[in-house]
């Protein structure tokens, strides 16, 4: 494999990560704060489906990209009183809330495009472009650096960066702010946190709001930059492997941006079957490069996970005591 | 606050979230254009009217009542077994394998053989999953998902390049030899008077029938059962009482993939006769909404399936006849597992509200 190659592999790698790191963070929030989100696909199946038909109709893809948030949000919403005020099953309700996302999505598309679930292609400003870092041009010819700087980490569309930044500032608000104290806070010991007058459903209910719109910009970047359009069940899992990551990265911001870019190269691998055969010498068969990454997020699970201990609240509903 | 009687917490809870379930349905029927009522009448004549959609209906429940089942044996030792669905198709590759190059003289000899096989391949796809969780604490709800994609690839794979005969152009098996035919409803005396014309309702019905007995008497007639039982409650209990932990995850999910591969042996040998890609068709993730709407018991699970396979034939016909997607099937699979199994505590709180009202209305009166 020459640098090329591998260049082009790595800028692959961050494209295809991104979801992941905005569905994974999600679930970061989500989980510290004490509930469990298995339904990060169905929020940001919804939120493709949205942002695909609002970007269309209108043409712009910001008001598309709100749509997709708004869309996560009412998923969330849902899944926060069944798990927060009625104190349900959190499991139970994510794999609901996944099924309803997917069968409602191709029912609205169909409904507005009738183009058997699908929206139509999108184009022009109904899409995100790549957009050209500083000097990426002057750079190129720099050895070894310029290039790499020219195509891996620059030219992808403005959502990329915004998760890359995503991830610090989470870490920021989870160590740095009251409220992230809090949120951890929340996730470990709620009735602590209900003794110090603090609102333990406040709390956990922003949580799940800001799952859902991260949720919301993981889908919206599906449908309008990483593809041109809404396509059924076009996450593809996306959401399980972002909780894989998450419990991979033990629930911490930086490495689950790590962990992300791991299970982004998986993918990314997967779609290059001649650079894959060229490095095992053997004729792989397609069906093997698609299952690739869901047998290294199980791998990855079972071998280097070591001792991944989830917060200690999570999936407790919390009940006052009286 | 005073509790539920036991016959509303059994019959009411479920019934009113089915209830709740169906209107939203409705609103979303409504939201895309079309006319709920319309829905209901096409479900109803295509499903339980004739004996032609029965023999559908009957069909899809039998498939249902095994992967409902199979998630209510993981469900009583606490463990979310999303797998049914991979693990039904690895079942289906069992019984291709066994139906095609075993030759049976009878097919009640091939029915039990292939039963065989569905088991134990649905098992074998469950063991890894329930390895992991047991020893290296991998989140099995995550692995068995995983499990359900890698099913899907590796079956693509088997049936495009190894089991697909010479010439062939669609990915599928050969058609199963004639002597693995099972008799479908209307081929078998009695049932027949009713079952006029061929349907897919086969044998295979009472096989899964039957397992629902031997889960209700695994589950709670047996030590075993209640070692599963006791696991589920506590685990740190069934630990202190000598239980082993990882016994108990490794049988409950053997036996649990074993149910939900046992399913092929209805839609793959009894139905098809040959193994096609997606053959499981969903039923798997449908045994999830079975198993909760059914509250974890075989007598519920055989009823939710009955359900189940009521709304699974009465949702293709609104495929066929109406302009209301076929998707509209999972919406309401999604929407039964929401109130079934999220919201239950929702609709429990609504009824002690209601039954303290009645219950103070009557006092009131009889001190007066």
């Amino acid at each position: 494999m020459d640098y090329a190659t591998l260049l082009q592999i790595l800028d692959s790698t961050l494209r295809l990560a991104t979801p992941l790191l905005f569905a994974c963070l999600a679930g970061l929030y989500s989980e510290r704060a004490g509930i469990f989100d298995i339904g990060l696909e169905g929020k940001m199946l919804m939120a493709a489906m949205a942002s695909a038909s609002v970007a269309f109709l209108t043409g712009s893809v910001w008001a598309g990209m709100f749509a997709g948030m708004l869309a996560s949000l009412m998923l969330a919403g849902i899944h926060g009183i069944a798990s927060i005020t009625f104190r349900g099953n959190q499991l139970i309700s994510g794999v609901a809330l996944n099924f309803v996302a997917s069968g409602i999505t191709v029912l609205i598309a169909q409904r507005l495009f009738g183009q058997g679930g699908r929206t139509p292609p999108l184009e022009g400003d109904a899409r995100f472009s790549p957009i050209t870092l500083p000097f990426a041009e002057e750079l190129r010819g720099v050895p070894v650096l310029g290039p790499l700087y020219h195509e891996v980490i620059s030219g992808h569309p403005l959502l990329v960066y915004v998760a890359l930044l995503a991830v610090p500032l989470t870490w920021w608000v989870l160590y740095r702010t009251r409220f992230g104290l809090r949120l951890r806070a929340v996730g470990e010991n709620p009735a602590a946190v209900d003794t110090a007058g603090i609102s333990v459903v406040g709390l956990r209910f922003a949580a799940v709001a800001i799952t859902g719109i991260l949720c919301g910009l993981a889908g919206a970047y599906m449908a309008t930059a990483l593809q041109a359009g809404f396509g059924r069940e076009m996450t593809a899992g996306r959401g399980y492997i972002a909780l894989a990551a998450l419990i991979f990265a033990k629930w911490r911001p930086v490495a689950a941006l790590w962990a992300c870019l791991l299970f982004g190269f998986f993918q990314a691998l997967a779609l290059r079957p001649d650079v894959v055969q060229a490095v095992v010498q053997v004729k792989v068969p397609v069906p093997f490069l698609d299952a690739l990454p869901y047998v290294l997020t199980v791998l990855v699970l079972a071998g280097f996970v070591g001792k991944a201990i989830p917060p200690r609240a999570g999936g407790e509903p919390y009940v006052k005591e009286r | 606050m005073e509790r539920l009687p036991k016959w509303a917490d059994v019959v009411l809870v479920p019934l009113i979230s089915l209830l709740l379930a169906a209107v939203i349905a409705a609103v979303v029927i409504l939201a895309i254009g079309q006319d709920p009522w319309e829905a209901i009448t096409v479900m109803v004549q295509g499903s339980v009217m004739n004996a032609y959609g029965w023999g559908y209906t009957l069909y899809y429940a039998t498939s249902f009542m095994f992967t409902g089942l199979a998630v209510t044996v993981a469900f009583h030792a606490s463990l979310f077994n999303i797998g049914g669905e991979g693990q039904a198709q690895l079942g289906g590759l069992g019984v291709a394998l066994a139906c095609l190059f075993i030759p049976w003289p009878h097919w009640t000899l091939a029915l039990l053989g292939a039963t065989f096989a569905a088991a134990a391949f649905g098992a074998a796809w469950a063991a890894v999953p329930a390895y992991l969780q047991a020893k290296r604490g991998s989140h099995i709800v995550i692995t068995t998902i995983m499990f359900n994609y890698i099913a899907a690839a590796f079956l693509i794979f088997m049936l495009v390049d190894v089991l697909r005969p010479a010439g062939q152009m669609d990915p599928a098996t050969a058609n199963f030899p004639e002597a693995t035919r099972l008799p479908t409803l209307n081929q078998i005396p009695v049932f027949n008077l009713f079952f006029t014309s061929n349907v897919p309702a086969n044998v295979t019905l009472f096989i899964a029938l039957g397992m629902a007995v031997v889960v209700w008497l695994l589950l709670w007639r047996t030590r075993l059962g209640y070692a599963i039982r006791a696991f589920g409650k506590s685990e740190a209990a069934a630990r202190y009482a000598g239980i082993s932990p990882f016994m108990i995850v490794m049988v409950a999910m053997l036996i649990s993939g074993g149910l939900a591969g046992m399913m092929a042996i209805n839609n793959v040998m009894g139905e098809a006769e040959r193994l096609l890609q997606n053959s499981a068709s969903g039923a798997g993730f449908i045994g999830i909404a079975v198993a909760l709407m059914g509250r974890n018991h075989p007598v519920g699970v055989v009823l939710a399936a009955l359900l189940f396979g009521f709304l699974f034939q009465g949702g293709a016909e609104l495929g066929l006849w109406t302009k209301i997607p076929i998707e509209m099937r999972i919406v309401v699979q999604g929407l039964v597992i929401l109130f079934t199994g999220a919201l239950d505590m929702m609709v429990r709180m609504m009824l002690t509200w209601v039954f303290n009202a009645l219950r103070a209305g009557r006092t009131a009166k009889g001190a007066a």
